[in-house]
């Protein structure tokens, strides 16, 4: 068997498929559990305190998912109620953080200092490179960035880990030298991975029955993040008309041949903000913290509000 | 007793260090206060941007964090992490970014840890991580430094180097790839330091009034010079006007 043959039968996952069907609406349990099985590899939109998906991420917390290998450039919410609810095996990530509410998140903090989840660092800028390259088809790309830093020389998963798991490359990072001579003034670069998730959940202002969606405001890494999934779950504020969307593709990002399920979930970004919805909830991040005091035993989650829409 | 507070002081010092025409990346909290006050009194036509992908806000109101939805507001153009990362990096662009940046350690030579304290793999004390804070230190021309000055984060050694300041000395960016300089400024609760031309060695530029040089190196683990150091001007009340009507009416930031 050659090399690329075994790496192509080992890799494990859902192959990927596209969707060429005009009506993918289907709701929040159904989406999760047939594109979500545990050990996936998961990749959630939004940034610390907005558009976080955490409607599908409490269904992924209601549905006990287990095992899941989870990546985010910077992620607050969503992170921690999946870390903290005990569904992450992995993670690889920039920043776990909800601003100014947890500059670091209380639960994924917990669980790295208690070995309870495994953690793999890397900048935002590389993520969102890693996420380009998957959505690009290629598998790395390159950057200066963190050069002569612990990001490349310290490596949360081992190299025989690595080696053993066809889903993981077999080096976090890869330092070389310009093959290209000095050109762009560069003597070094870092070639970063591509990620290549199972699924990725999104959660955007407007969709379509059909998949085609719209972000309204700051688009993070969301589209790469589509682009690089097997398969894609967007949950939405407003479930439209395709044919109203397509209207004015020019304010759409997301083409519906990538996306498997629509999922109509209104406030489906609470406590996290969805610009011209709804802000962050302050009240609820101020308390996030206070309530796990109280109950040390890690309540699976914010028991008062995660089921309410 | 003066009528300021020590981030009051702290974000006035940092705009004075922000040259008019100079593009600012922002993180969260006090550098955003630094940024908007810049913009207000000694460099009007500085831009703000943030990694998330507003470019040229015009801020309102204090966002909570670099991906809060006032970022937005009155920016030029709104794109992602992609699109605002290249720009600090392009050579256009690239060499006007001033980048404002914490860190839970920080070393003589500026390098910064936001990641963990203890053993990598055995942490003592998990951080968040390095956000976009090691692409910044790694692309931009210039960065200025927002710290605590307390001994245990004025480390002789971080415990994870997160983002790079000028690595083992005046030779240690070059050498490991990096183009740009690194930091210029650390703005501390109780002084400014700035870095020497030659041996990029953290100094005392300026101690806060009511403190003195030897009570900032009580507050280090290494030991910095102290011959350069001056008394840092109090803001002005001008200055600590603008930062209390117009910049953070509310006090989210400034505090109590």
């Amino acid at each position: 068997m050659l090399a690329i043959d075994r790496l192509h039968s080992n890799q494990g996952g859902m192959a990927p498929t596209m969707d060429t069907s005009t009506e993918k609406v289907m709701d929040l349990h159904a989406a999760v559990s047939r594109f979500v099985p545990d050990g996936a590899h998961l990749s959630i939109g939004g940034f610390t305190c907005n558009r976080n998906p955490m409607a599908a991420v409490y269904e992924l917390i209601r549905q006990k998912k287990t095992g899941l290998h989870l990546y985010a450039h910077s992620n607050g919410q969503g992170v921690d109620e999946l870390v903290g609810s005990g569904c992450v095996a992995r993670i690889e990530i920039a920043y776990a953080g909800t601003g100014r509410f947890a500059p670091t998140c209380i639960r994924f903090r917990k669980a790295v200092e208690s070995r309870a989840v495994a953690v793999e660092d890397y900048s935002n800028y590389q993520m969102t490179l890693r996420f380009l390259a998957g959505a690009m088809g290629v598998p790395f790309m390159p950057t200066r960035s963190a050069l002569g830093t612990d990001i490349i020389r310290r490596w949360g998963f081992s190299e025989q880990e690595r080696r053993s798991d066809p889903r993981l490359p077999d080096e976090k990072l890869v330092v070389m030298d310009n093959p290209f001579g000095a050109w762009a003034e560069t003597e070094r670069v870092v070639l970063v991975p591509a990620i290549r998730p199972d699924v990725t959940l999104l959660h955007v202002q407007k969709a379509g029955r059909d998949g085609t969606a719209r972000i309204e405001g700051l688009t993070f890494a969301d589209v790469e993040q589509a682009k690089a999934a097997s398969h894609v779950i967007v949950t939405c504020e407003e479930l439209m008309d395709a044919g109203e969307l397509r209207s004015q593709p020019h304010l759409n990002q997301i083409p519906g041949i990538i996306v498997d399920a629509v999922v109509h979930a209104p406030h489906g970004a609470y406590p996290t903000a969805c610009y011209r919805y709804y802000d962050y909830d302050p009240a609820f991040l101020n308390d996030y913290l206070p309530v796990l005091r109280l109950r040390p035993g890690l309540p699976e989650r914010l028991p008062h509000r995660s089921h309410g829409r | 007793m003066p009528d300021y507070n020590a981030r009051e002081l702290m974000a006035v010092a940092a705009a004075r260090k922000i040259n008019d025409g100079e593009i600012v990346f922002c993180g969260t909290g006090i550098s955003m206060l630094a940024a908007m006050a810049a913009k207000h009194i000694s460099a009007p036509n500085s831009i703000i941007i943030f990694e998330t992908g507003a470019i040229d806000s015009q801020l309102e109101e204090i966002p909570m964090a670099v991906g809060d939805p006032r970022v937005m507001y009155g920016a030029s153009s709104n794109t992602g992490l992609a699109d605002s990362f290249a720009l600090m990096q392009n050579r256009t662009t690239g060499r006007h970014v001033v980048g404002i940046l914490g860190a839970a350690q920080i070393d003589k030579f500026g390098n910064l840890n936001s990641t963990v304290v203890g053993d990598y793999a055995h942490p003592k004390v998990r951080f968040s991580g390095s956000g976009g804070a090691a692409d910044v230190a790694s692309f931009v021309d210039r960065t200025i430094i927002f710290m605590q000055h307390e001994r245990r984060k004025f480390v002789s050694k971080v415990d994870y180097l997160t983002s790079p300041g000028w690595l083992d000395g005046p030779a240690g960016r070059r050498r490991a790839g990096l183009t740009g300089s690194g930091p210029s400024a650390v703005i501390s609760n109780l002084a400014v330091m700035g870095f020497d031309a030659d041996s990029r060695e953290m100094f005392l530029e300026a101690y806060f009034p009511g403190t003195t040089p030897q009570a900032v190196l009580d507050h280090m683990e290494f030991s910095v010079d102290l011959s350069r150091a001056r008394e840092l001007e109090p803001p002005t009340a001008a200055e600590l006007k603008i930062l209390r009507e117009i910049v953070d009416p509310q006090r989210l930031i400034l505090g109590g």
